[in-house]
């Protein structure tokens, strides 16, 4: 049982109460929803007959079904319109703050409400969504809930929960030039595998995490569910506050005092006791990439995709499926394998820095020939950055395609989609069989400057001989 | 409340770890307001591809509502639609040798028990199912066992107090959370975020 971590004491200081069934009653700090998972929710509350009680306490935006080129009303894709409408009549029955397209702050819910300082430290954070894990990042337990958890949410503020483990990941050092947030979190992955999280909240601690800004910590909270920890956070320090001073929900005069000397209170304790701890080294993290149909089937692009016999038994199975799937041999080295799409957005890497750090790659160079390469911006302030800095010329000077706000092909519930068997290089969260809008499209899963060396060689190339 | 003791019925397995909520169901079919019409789409993408050969379009499993899979079922993203489309096909209770967790959550959310047993135990099951599929299995949430023939009888486990819920009918917890709304405001008055900005 882990003692004096920021996991329990967010979790004692948000406790209503034990229920008859054992779990215990959580207050939700704040609740964000989207077109996708709360439309049967409401639903749920009006056959019951509930009200909302804390309507100020959630956020609703509206982010996968978004098309990312034309965006007039009505969508050109009538369920998509008729999931938007359904939010704007629940948000106004219900009083609930929306971010509708064109607000200037509608977005990915995982980057808009950090973006705009509702996500702070010490909160609980859910939404009908897995990588509420994101959030974590702020030293917040956020979680991904089912349609009847926003249900519970909207209708009582709480949730039914089981206290989980606290794993300690401790990564220390310096990571190497062209390896990223992104390439830590694939090779913890890889490591520890797509089910070793599984009953964990993961705390990231150690000094390669200290040094990562807001935005790092971030993408690698955000894919803390891929490794099958329902959360994972990072203890907030001076790079935290300083990230949501300012912010428009961020608290303002004496109000911040107070928040930072109680943001220091909730870190976890110099001598916290964990329920496991494992240590990783930076320097031993390469650029990672995903070739098969898990998070977890991850080698680095210098590396040669495994053979089932350098594999343990229980990952063989899988393994034996993914070659198939993805149409590679085992023994065949990842580097120079063609791809068709390029995809640089996604709540892991659709932030102002993913973006400036795939343009500086992009920068005065050319997408190779029948490639499709796009970036989607995560949200509309971030669109807005972006091309105040000119990010959005660079980009399409080099061939990609320059695009508003939304999910797009990181799942495909827009007309963003592969075709076919098409393989993406994607700076997205998952490789699963059929994420991407075909239901034999392939994924290859990486940071947001590999996503751009693939695009220029058309193949999977090591951003690192870009880098001296 | 409805209590969830036993349920039997036939059983379908399918085979393979790590099955994700895409494959459950592909995410062009959460195109929707209401989870009503999702059972048609399960798993449609791995049956098309399979042509037939998917268990969920075999003839002898129609009808069956108890679902065998192996470990690590249900993983991926925590939408409701993958165990909602899996219910509305006519799936009552899974058996498996581990389920993801918000998957797992969904489900006691929804009344639909998902339980472990060991990989043998599990795999025996799967193929006594292929070998007679007109098999009626019993899941039995008060002894914690499955019951087909004489000959086979698993354990099986779930965590008590997802167990005790299901038994005691408690396991839709929107009422329980309600009734406690002082509680909730009296916590919520001590969060010290609450009033700022
Ligand atoms: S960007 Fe992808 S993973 Fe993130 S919320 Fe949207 S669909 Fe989900």
């Amino acid at each position: 049982m882990s003692k004096g971590t920021l996991f329990d004491k967010v979790w004692q200081t948000h406790r209503v109460g034990t229920l008859p069934s054992g779990q215990t009653q959580l207050f939700i700090g704040l609740h964000l929803i989207h077109e996708v998972t709360s439309p049967q929710a409401f639903a749920m509350l009006r056959e019951r007959d509930l009200t909302v009680p804390f309507p100020e306490r959630t956020l609703a935006t509206v982010d996968h079904i978004v098309p990312t080129e034309n965006q007039a009303r009505p969508f050109s894709d009538v369920l998509a319109e008729e999931m938007i409408q359904a939010l704007e009549d629940n948000c106004k029955q219900y009083g609930i703050r929306f971010n509708n397209v064109g607000s200037g702050r509608q977005g990915i819910v995982h980057v808009i409400a950090p973006e705009q300082g509702l996500t702070q430290p010490g909160m609980t954070i859910a939404c009908g969504d897995s990588h509420t894990s994101t959030h974590g990042a702020f030293g917040a337990i956020a979680f991904g809930i089912g349609t009847s958890q926003v249900r519970d949410v909207l209708a009582s503020q709480t949730l039914a929960m089981n206290k989980l483990k606290v794993r300690r990941i401790e990564v220390n050092g310096q990571l190497r030039p062209g390896v990223y947030a992104k390439d830590v979190i694939l090779h913890i992955i890889r490591k520890l595998g797509v089910k070793g999280g599984v009953g964990y909240a993961y705390e990231y601690a150690g000094t390669t995490f200290e040094q990562m800004t807001m935005e790092e910590r971030m993408t690698v909270c955000n894919m803390s569910i891929e490794g099958g920890a329902r959360c994972g956070y990072v203890n907030p320090d001076q790079t935290t506050y300083d990230y949501i001073q300012g912010r428009e929900f961020a608290p303002k005069g004496e109000q911040w005092e107070q928040a930072v000397t109680w943001w220091n209170t909730i870190r976890s304790d110099a001598d916290a006791e964990y329920d496991d701890v494992v240590v990783f080294q930076a320097e031993d993290i390469p650029p990672t990439i995903t070739w098969g149909i898990t998070p977890g089937q991850g080698i680095g692009v210098d590396e040669a995709i495994p053979t089932p016999e350098s594999l343990p038994q229980g990952d063989r199975a899988i393994a034996q499926e993914a070659y198939q799937y993805m149409q590679l041999s085992p023994g065949q080295p990842i580097q120079g394998t063609k791809v068709d799409v390029c995809f640089i957005g996604s709540c892991t890497n659709g932030r102002l820095s993913d973006l400036r750090e795939a343009a500086k790659f992009a920068q005065g160079r050319k997408v190779a020939n029948g490639i499709k390469a796009f970036v989607v911006p995560g949200s509309e302030e971030v669109k807005r950055q972006a091309e105040a800095e000119g990010l959005d010329k660079v980009f399409t000077e080099a061939g990609f395609e320059w695009r508003n706000a939304g999910c797009s092909m990181c799942l495909a519930m827009n007309p963003d989609k592969l075709q076919g068997d098409q393989i993406s290089a994607s700076s997205s969260n998952r490789n699963f069989k059929g994420r991407q809008g075909s239901s034999s499209g392939r994924t290859l899963l990486m940071s947001p400057a590999m996503v751009v060396a693939a695009a220029i060689h058309g193949t999977v190339a090591d951003v690192r001989n870009w880098i001296d | 409340m409805t209590q969830v003791k036993q349920i039997s019925g036939r059983g379908i397995p399918l085979t393979g770890d790590d099955i994700d909520t895409d494959r459950i169901i592909p995410a062009r079919f959460l195109r929707c307001v209401t989870f009503d019409g999702l059972g048609d789409h399960a798993f449609e993408d791995d049956r098309r591809q399979m042509n037939g050969e998917h268990s969920f379009d075999q003839e002898v499993y129609q009808g069956a509502s108890l679902l065998v899979v192996n470990a690590n079922f249900g993983c991926g993203s925590s939408r409701e639609h993958a165990p909602q489309a899996i219910n509305r096909w006519g799936i009552q209770a899974l058996v498996g040798e581990s389920f993801a967790e918000i998957f797992f959550g969904n489900c006691v959310a929804m009344g639909v028990p998902c339980v472990t047993a060991q990989s043998e135990d599990v795999k025996s099951l799967q193929t006594a199912i292929a070998n007679t599929p007109q098999l009626t299995l019993t899941l039995d949430l008060g002894t914690m066992q499955i019951q087909g023939s004489d000959e086979l009888t698993i354990n099986v486990s779930m965590p008590e107090g997802a167990r005790q819920s299901f038994m005691d009918g408690l396991w839709d917890s929107c009422g329980q959370l309600v009734t406690q709304i002082d509680a909730v405001r009296d916590r919520a008055s001590q969060l010290p975020y609450l009033s700022w900005a």
